[in-house]
């Protein structure tokens, strides 16, 4: 059994020993093997882009009582393949109208946060790529650059629909990223740590989702709105907005979004995991084999989420933010500290 | 130090992983441009007068208070990590920020700030 818990952690001490053979000292030590798990999560997330997509097609089918991909390959398992070899071959498009270097920097600017959050995720006890001690500052504030990239999407594409896809996709997502900041605060209250690995040992005997339940549905809430899913996806919201922001990108650029929109679907997936659910923690089975059930079990419920509710109007996503979310996430810090003065 | 080299590391993979994906494209894509082509798209129709015009944003006071609560957080982030430590004295100092906040907030919503117009 522990042979088999820690097979990643002596796969990488073997890793690291190699490299220190060559002759190289501790800290270059650390810093190559920060490369080799940046290679390995860069690889994950590749993976993860595929097949987030397959999910989400046979989920869309199993919800609509039809099959979803099954042609190419057992079970269609390899139409995304298929579809990604596609768009390498495809025309690289940029409309005359738009700007050059704005056009151009969007998708790197969506796409690297989205990477970059990554690196913080506690896949299991001892397997981080790099340990923060600030982790979940360091994750809210790398994040927000999203915002900034799906503007410059917006504005740069100089097309009608995507400019309205950008201006929404801000007022939207400033709304609710001090809902989502405010309703992890709990969790830091109680365990006294920024660092994410803390935060799931604080979670041995009680998931964080009992105490705190009110700062989980909040987080979910504003975390599907961040994540631009339905019901809040009207920077996209293809019935009316074609295809709101990303209207003129196709091809690989187009790509691009759609990685970085499944690899933070992962990221946000894997932080509730981590602050609510547990994160690694968990009987019988291999640390990382939870981590991962639990956090495909999130992504489920985003995908569910997307085929039960109807897209929302901008004016009541905004108020739903401002008047009900926002009020919450604070009630819940305050709950929080009382509970622990009357409680504790 | 060394763990932000770290997180300079992903930084460069991150855009590494557009910038190759980009390369491969221009590599191997065909690429014959016509005018028709590259037309801004909108639904079969040629656009009608330019997009880059003053744009009404109707949240630009949202905006504003989004600065207001986003400065707070920095604030109740190391309170919070501190809570347990801090002691009553230092949540009920808290409470009156973050109630003074609040305030605006209702100030906000009273004065119709909220509402999308």
């Amino acid at each position: 059994m522990e042979t088999i818990n820690n097979l990643l952690i002596n796969i990488a001490h073997g890793i690291r020993g190699f490299i220190l053979s060559y002759g190289a000292t501790g800290d270059a030590a650390d810093l190559l093997m920060t490369v080799v798990a940046a290679a390995i999560l860069l690889g994950i997330i590749g993976f993860v882009g595929l097949y987030g997509i397959y999910a989400e097609r046979k989920i869309a089918g199993f919800f609509q009582e039809r099959y979803g991909p099954n042609r190419v390959g057992p079970y269609g398992l390899l139409q995304s393949v298929a579809d990604g070899l596609k768009l390498i071959g495809k025309e690289d498009l940029r409309p005359a109208g738009a700007d050059p270097w704005v056009f151009t920097a969007a998708p790197y600017v969506v796409l690297t946060p989205a990477v970059m959050v990554w690196a913080v995720l506690p896949f299991s006890k001892n397997i981080v790529a790099v340990d923060l001690n600030i982790g979940i500052l360091y994750v809210v504030a790398v994040s927000s650059v999203t915002t900034l990239g799906l503007l410059m999407a917006g504005w740069g594409s100089n097309n009608k629909y995507s400019l309205l896809g950008g201006m929404r996709s801000v007022a939207q997502m400033i709304s609710y990223e001090i809902p989502l900041v405010f309703s992890l605060m709990g969790v830091i209250m109680i365990t006294g740590s920024l660092n994410l690995s803390d935060i799931v040992a604080a979670q041995e005997r009680v998931w964080f989702i009992v105490p705190q339940i009110l700062g989980f549905l909040v987080f979910v809430c504003a975390a599907t709105a961040e994540l631009n899913r339905v019901p809040f996806d009207l920077t996209e919201g293809e019935s009316e907005l074609t295809a709101g922001t990303y209207t003129e990108y196709s091809g690989m650029r187009w790509a691009l979004f759609f990685a970085a929109e499944y690899a933070n679907l992962f990221a946000v997936s894997a932080i509730a995991t981590t602050f609510f659910l547990g994160g690694w923690q968990g009987p019988l089975l291999p640390p990382y084999l939870w981590f991962f059930i639990k956090t495909c079990g999130m992504i489920f419920f985003f995908m569910w989420l997307r085929w039960t509710l109807p897209r929302f109007r901008i004016d009541q996503v905004l108020n739903f933010g401002w008047k009900l979310l926002l009020p919450l996430s604070i009630a819940n810090i305050f709950i929080t500290g009382i509970g622990h003065y009357l409680l504790g | 130090m060394a763990q932000f080299a770290g997180v300079g590391i992903f930084l460069l993979f991150a855009l590494l992983f557009g910038l190759v994906a980009m390369l491969m494209v221009r590599i191997l894509s065909p690429k014959k441009p016509t005018p028709e082509k590259l037309l801004t798209y909108e639904c079969g129709l040629d656009t009608v007068g330019p997009t880059w015009v003053r744009f009404r944003t109707s949240y630009f006071i949202y905006a504003l208070l989004f600065v207001a609560f986003d400065v707070e957080s920095v604030f109740l982030y190391p309170w919070a990590v501190e809570f347990t430590s801090l002691g009553l004295v230092a949540f009920i100092e808290m409470v009156i920020f973050i109630g003074l906040l609040l305030l605006a907030l209702w100030y906000a919503w009273k004065e119709g700030v909220l509402e999308w117009i």
